[in-house]
C-alpha cells in the first residue's frame, strides 16, 4: 500500500457546480475557509456577549487578541495605522486558525494552496499600492528612490523596483512552503509508524519512535502556525508603513 | 538518463538549499542571545526584530524546498 504524503493537499469537490464553463464547486477547501471564517466569528461574538469591566477567561482571551494586533499595529505604524485594524486582524485571524486547522488529523489546510496565500498577499499589496497613490499621488514612486548618490541611483532604482515586486511571491510563497512543509512532514513521518507497525514482530516497537516524532513535531507545527501568522500580519504592517510614511524616520 | 532518475536527482541537489537557511537562522538566534546576555534590559525590545529575522530566513530555505517539488511533481 503506497501511503502519498501529498494526498492530504488535494483539492476534492464536496458539492459540484458548474457555472458556464468554470467549475465553481463547493470543494473540501471551500469548506474549511468558511469553518475558519465561522469559528473566528462565533469565538469573537459569543467571548464578547457579556461585556465584563473585569473580563473572564474567554474575553481575556478575545482582549489579548485584539490588544495583541493592536499593539503591532502601533509598533510599526503609529496612530494613522488604526485605520487598517480590521484589515490587519481578520488577516491575521484567517491566516492563524487556518494554518492551525490543519494540524487535525483528517483537516484540510487551507493556506497550503499557493492561490490562497498569493490571492491574501495579492490583497495586501494592492492595498499598499492603492493607498501610497491615494496619499502621495505620484510622490508615492519617491519610495523607490532612496537617499544616495545619483552615480549610486542608477543601480538602485531598478533593484529597489524589483525587491518590491518579489514582495509579491515572498510573502505568499514564505507562508505556503512553511505550512506544505510542516504538515507533509507530519504525514511522512505518520507513514513511517504505519510501515514499521506492518513490519515483522521484532520491528512493530521501534514504531514508537517515528510517534514521538510526530509529537514534537506537531508542537514545532503549532509553534509554526503562530509564528507565520504573526510574520504575515506583520510585514503586512511593514509594508503599509512604507505607503503611509514614505521614508521618514521615526 | 531516465526523466524520473533526473527528477529525483535535482529535487535532492535543491534541498542543499536547506543548509543556507539552517546557518542564517542560528546566526539570528546566536546574535540575539548575544546582545541579550550583555543587556537583559533590551531584550525584550527585540522580540519581534528576533521572529521577524527567524521567519525571513526561514523563507529563503523554504523556496529551495519549493523549487524542489516543482521538479518532482511537474
Amino acid at each position: 500500500m503506497a501511503m502519498n504524503p501529498m494526498e492530504q493537499f488535494e483539492v476534492k469537490p464536496i458539492v459540484p457546480l458548474h457555472i458556464g464553463p468554470y467549475d465553481v464547486s463547493f470543494t473540501n477547501q471551500s469548506l474549511f475557509m468558511c469553518l475558519v471564517v465561522a469559528l473566528v466569528t462565533l469565538f469573537l461574538t459569543v467571548a464578547m456577549s457579556r461585556r465584563r469591566l473585569v473580563p473572564s477567561r474567554t474575553q481575556s482571551m478575545a482582549e489579548i487578541s485584539y490588544e495583541f494586533v493592536a499593539n503591532m499595529i502601533d509598533s510599526t505604524m503609529g496612530d494613522e495605522g488604526l485605520v487598517f485594524f480590521p484589515f490587519i486582524f481578520a488577516i491575521f485571524m484567517f491566516v492563524l486558525l487556518s494554518n492551525f486547522l490543519g494540524l487535525f488529523p483528517g483537516a484540510f489546510t487551507v493556506t497550503s494552496q499557493i492561490v490562497v496565500t498569493f490571492a491574501l498577499t495579492a490583497f495586501v499589496m494592492l492595498t499598499v499600492v492603492v493607498v501610497g497613490f491615494a496619499r502621495h499621488g505620484l510622490g508615492f514612486l519617491k519610495l523607490f528612490v532612496p537617499k544616495a548618490p545619483f552615480i549610486l541611483l542608477i543601480l538602485l532604482v531598478p533593484i529597489e523596483i524589483i525587491s518590491f515586486l518579489t514582495r509579491l511571491v515572498s510573502l505568499s510563497v514564505r507562508l505556503f512552503a512553511n505550512m506544505l512543509a510542516g504538515h507533509t512532514m507530519l504525514a511522512v513521518f505518520a507513514s513511517f509508524v504505519v510501515a514499521l507497525g506492518a513490519a515483522g514482530v521484532f520491528l512493530k516497537p521501534l514504531a514508537i519512535a517515528p510517534m514521538l516524532m510526530i509529537v514534537f513535531i506537531g508542537a514545532l507545527e503549532m509553534l509554526v502556525a503562530f509564528l507565520q501568522a504573526y510574520v504575515f500580519a506583520i510585514l503586512t504592517c511593514i509594508y503599509l508603513n512604507e505607503a503611509l510614511h514614505l521614508h521618514e524616520q521615526h | 538518463m531516465d526523466l524520473h532518475a533526473a527528477k529525483m536527482i535535482g529535487a535532492g541537489l535543491a534541498c542543499i538549499a536547506l543548509a543556507g537557511a539552517g546557518n542564517g537562522i542560528g546566526i539570528v538566534f546566536g546574535s540575539y542571545l548575544q546582545g541579550a546576555l550583555r543587556n537583559p534590559g533590551a531584550a525584550s525590545s527585540q522580540t519581534t526584530n528576533l521572529l521577524l529575522g527567524f521567519a525571513l530566513c526561514e523563507a529563503t530555505g523554504l523556496y529551495g524546498l519549493v523549487i524542489a517539488l516543482i521538479i518532482l511533481f511537474t
